[in-house]
């Protein structure tokens, strides 16, 4: 008999609305059928593992990647990762990408006129310690426009990519910066429905981690789905 | 539980930036492998049936024997992958035929990859699995038997004109939607 402990379901309001007409792009690529609940199997709780060695020593200050250092704001990033029992997720791999600080991606595709700065690329990754606490070093990205509607630009926003221990837990998201103008018009902000569930996107400042002369401190604690404490009896 | 999980966000356009410019893995037969080696190619089709090219595949399967390489059941086979979408919206992984996991009971589920598709207008990652057109264990498998009989076909991958090549279109919404999961 093959039982697996499963991981908790989300509660839909806590994330987006998978088509939200006012973010264009969601028109053409969300499904229209409801989704098929998957109960877990061995395939849902497994996932992909990574080692120290597959991590280089600067890949978690952004700032170090260039022979000069970049324009613009030096902030720290730090928090943990946990699941929703608060229990610490350890060794586990994030990536993140970033516009530089005037907003534009070092990237082909990105036809901002804005200018690139050969000292960022805006690309890094790191493991989680033991209790899953992370560090990045960057700078603060600029608020860029898009051609989703007229006058449209997106909130400043460093992208996270997260593992967890399973392919359920698998999760991209958006790190947002405090008390951002732009929040009220974004409509990827926007479609998450939970007023707190959207908040818990937005970093806090943190004098704490601020180094004197420095840097400014952001943090940022990432809750991934949890499993039930004990497995239930069949 | 107290806390709540945080919410997803799109990829985006730029992902290939942090995630596929330099980290993109396309061939999971490292030496050593053994099982039969496979070509897998995807196609992710929007809802007008148009290619895209900016689209993030992601695969997760077991090992020749059903074996995952985690704590929770190891092997040496790595089993991840991750690849962008070209210009025509396909991307290519060479891989090896999976085994059969167990499934939860009794049961034993069809060989099957177990995909993730991300791209902008994409706000939840989209999770679907890869079976195989005419493997004789689809018929017992638990969850191809969830999915209503008329749809089931979206989750098949069929073969091409060489052996061992594999072709799966993935169609986000309209006609042919592809069957996504709640996982």
């Amino acid at each position: 008999m093959t039982k697996v402990l499963p991981y908790r379901r989300h509660d839909a309001n806590s994330q987006p609305s998978s088509l939200y007409e006012p973010y264009r792009a969601t028109v053409l690529r969300a499904p229209r059928k409801p989704l098929i609940v998957l109960p877990h199997t061995l395939s849902e709780v497994t996932g992909p593992v990574y080692g120290h060695d597959d991590i280089g020593e600067t890949d978690n200050d952004l700032t170090r990647h260039h022979h000069g250092e970049p324009v613009g704001e030096r902030i720290i990033v730090s928090g943990r990762v946990l699941d929703d029992n608060g229990r610490p997720v350890p060794h586990t791999l994030l990536e993140i990408w970033q516009a530089n600080a005037g907003g534009r991606y070092c990237h082909d595709r990105d036809h901002h006129p804005a200018p690139l700065d050969p000292n960022f690329s805006g690309a890094g990754r790191t493991l989680t310690d033991e209790n899953g606490g992370y560090r990045f070093v960057t700078i603060k990205p600029g608020a860029y426009p898009w051609k989703n509607h007229d006058n449209a630009w997106r909130p400043a926003h460093i992208h996270f990519s997260l593992f967890g221990p399973a392919f359920a837990t698998r999760l991209i998201t958006q790190m947002y910066f405090p008390g951002d103008p732009l929040f009220a018009f974004d409509p990827i902000f926007q479609s998450i429905r939970d007023e707190k569930a959207r908040q818990s996107l937005i970093a806090n400042f943190d004098l704490a981690t601020t180094k004197p002369e420095w840097a400014l401190g952001y943090q940022f604690n990432i809750i991934l789905r949890g499993r039930d404490a004990t497995p239930f009896e069949e | 539980m107290g806390l709540v999980p945080i919410p997803s966000q799109t990829a985006g356009p730029f992902f290939h930036l942090g995630l596929t410019a330099h980290r993109s893995i396309g061939n999971l037969t490292a030496a050593g492998v053994k099982g039969e080696r496979i070509q897998i190619t995807c196609r992710v089709l929007d809802g007008e049936g148009v290619p895209m090219d900016d689209a993030m595949i992601e695969i997760w399967q077991a090992d020749a024997e059903g074996r995952y390489n985690h704590p929770d059941d190891v092997v040496q086979f790595r089993g991840f992958g991750r690849l962008a979408t070209n210009e025509h919206g396909m991307c290519t992984f060479a891989t090896i035929k999976p085994g059969r996991v167990p499934g939860n009971g009794s049961t034993l589920q069809a060989p099957h990859i177990n995909v993730s598709i991300f791209a902008r207008g994409i706000l939840n990652r989209l999770a679907t699995r890869i079976y195989f057109a005419g493997d004789p264990a689809n018929h017992e498998d638990p969850v191809l038997n969830l999915v209503p009989a008329d749809r089931r076909d979206t989750l098949l991958a069929h073969g091409h004109t060489q052996p061992n090549e594999w072709h799966f279109d993935i169609r986000l919404c309209g006609d042919g939607e592809t069957v996504f999961f709640d996982v």
